[in-house]
């Protein structure tokens, strides 16, 4: 019964490039970018040391502080998104007005207004370190889309299944966390996989509020050395290596949920 | 009225404007099986969703032990405690083993302690023939095994009805008879159960009564011989032709 797996697949929109299994060959296109990346990052501080060494001395730093905040947003927007996706599906009028009205705000206002928005908001009441107001905001804009991931992905969960739980006598809260939710993890782990590169990459919005992540550290070495391409594209390349890693990890997962479906 | 296992009263069920139960009168007592027959869309299925309460009746009612399925105030859960029910695509709980799929049940709803849930769980694999299976996932299960574990996962709460929705009808011919030899058990041991089936073998080997339904209303009920063998009713004579 893989099939239910495929049957839900839940379509991508802002991920990396995503390897194509089919694509076998050496020069796919995956194998191009990612080595191509890798190749000329080792060969610029060999060819001219002078500027490329000391900026990859520099920047790395900022790559921890991506993933921090990459990795803790995509934790609470998961959170975030578990009960907005259960709030879109609840039968109860006001929950799920309220869970639809989170999900339209958040689709309706670019990524970099909300960020602005949330840190000034925040900052008028309590004074909250940069760090955190730039994780609340990616997880507030997150969840809206992890919740239509987990909408999609309890949806995927066939019928049936409720339908077992509650003739054994089970409510329907102990149906949903015991059986329903269990099972959407399979389904939305592949787009989990891909907001978590799109937000790697969105995360860079967070340097404007000076949270030194790999964006920000690039602009401190250009600001005083004025070495503006040499930096910026030392800077693209590692978000590129980054994220088509990342993107391999993906299609791995999505691949061995397809092979050892269990369902 | 508690000497029915199974009340049902002038049952009636729309759906919008079909009409998927018209007006449908049955007891059934204790350890008795019967079986429900009938073409697609007659309404068996809804006939059998509304004693658990899958499916709310229109108008009408429908005890289980004299406790009312129908009535808003009693606990359904409670009713459905006593009413295994058993689908015609197994409905196992994927994410889990075999042996989960059973005891999950005794664990969240009458909070049986892990141990005592697994030893049930055990004995019921045993029972059904799968005690070798217990750490297999559905998806390492044929049909018929599937089928058996959703059986043993209806009996782990101890019912005493047993509801079983064309329990064959997804399986390979070949495994047909691994499933029907275990509700033949079950029926054996008294098990009141309200089976909707075509399997004529397992008609005439358990059944104690045979209901014939079309398009939405109960149209005849007798024994198997009466039934089958000198059908009163011009409908069910041109159904069981059809069939047979
Ligand atoms: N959930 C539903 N919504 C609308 N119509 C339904 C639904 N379930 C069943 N029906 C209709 O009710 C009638 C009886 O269905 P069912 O009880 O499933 O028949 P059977 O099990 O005998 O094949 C059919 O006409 C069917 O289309
Ligand atoms: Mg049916």
């Amino acid at each position: 019964m893989a099939e239910i797996v495929k049957e839900s697949r839940i379509e991508v929109t802002d991920g990396a490039l995503i390897p194509d299994s089919a694509e076998k060959s050496i020069f796919s296109a995956w194998n191009i970018s990612f080595f191509g990346a890798i190749i000329i990052l080792i060969l610029l501080p060999i060819l001219s040391p002078d500027p490329y060494k000391d900026i990859l001395l520099f920047i790395p730093d900022g790559i921890a502080t991506t993933f921090q905040v990459t990795v803790l947003s995509i934790i609470f927007a998961l959170i975030v998104g578990l009960f907005a996706g259960l709030g879109r599906l609840s039968r109860v009028k006001i929950i799920n007005r309220i869970a639809t009205i989170y999900v339209e705000v958040v689709r309706g206002i670019p990524l970099l207004v909300q960020l602005f928005y949330i840190y000034y908001a925040l900052g008028k009441l309590v004074q909250l370190p940069r760090m955190t107001s730039a994780i609340i905001a990616m997880t507030f804009c997150y969840g809206a889309y992890m919740g239509e991931i987990f909408r999609a992905g309890i949806q995927g969960v066939p019928q049936g299944q409720m339908e077992a739980a509650l003739a054994l006598g089970m409510t329907r809260s102990q149906a949903i966390w015991k059986v329903i939710i269990p099972q959407t993890f399979r389904i939305i782990l592949p787009p989990v996989g891909n907001e978590f590169i799109a937000l790697l990459k969105d995360s860079s919005l967070v340097s404007i509020l000076a949270v030194s992540d790999l964006l920000r550290r690039g602009r401190e070495f250009a600001s005083t050395s004025f070495l503006y391409f040499e930096t910026y594209t030392v800077v693209a390349l590692i978000y590129l290596i980054i994220t088509l890693f990342l993107s391999r990890i993906v299609a791995y997962m999505e691949k061995r949920l397809k092979i050892n479906g269990r369902v | 009225m508690a000497e029915y296992r199974i009340q049902i009263k002038d049952a009636c069920k729309n759906y919008g404007e079909v009409k998927a139960l018209k007006n449908a009168n049955l007891n059934i007592e204790a350890g008795e099986v019967v079986l429900v027959i009938g073409p697609s869309g007659s309404g068996k299925s809804t006939m059998l969703r509304c004693v658990n309460k899958l499916e709310t009746l229109s108008s009408g009612d429908i005890f289980v032990d004299g406790d009312c399925v129908t009535d808003p105030k009693s606990d359904i859960r409670k009713i459905r405690e006593e009413v295994g029910m058993v689908f015609q695509n197994f409905n196992l709980f994927s994410h889990l083993t075999a042996l989960r799929n059973i005891t999950l049940a005794l664990t969240t709803v009458k909070n049986t302690p892990k141990e005592e849930a697994d030893e049930i769980g055990k004995k019921l694999l045993a029972r059904v023939g799968l005690a070798d299976k217990e750490k297999s996932y559905p998806g390492q299960l044929s049909g018929g095994q599937q089928q058996r574990v959703a059986i043993a996962r209806a009996l782990a709460m101890n019912p005493r009805v047993m509801l079983f929705d064309e329990p064959t009808s997804a399986l390979d011919p070949e495994m047909i008879k691994e499933v029907l030899d275990v509700m033949l058990d079950l029926a054996k041991e008294g098990m009141t159960m309200m089976v909707v089936s075509h399997e004529m073998g397992f008609a005439k080997a358990a059944a104690d009564r045979v209901v014939f339904m079309d398009e939405g209303e109960i149209i005849e009920i007798g024994t198997p011989t009466e039934v089958f063998d000198s059908p009163k009713e011009v409908r069910t004579k041109t159904f069981l032709e059809h069939i047979l």
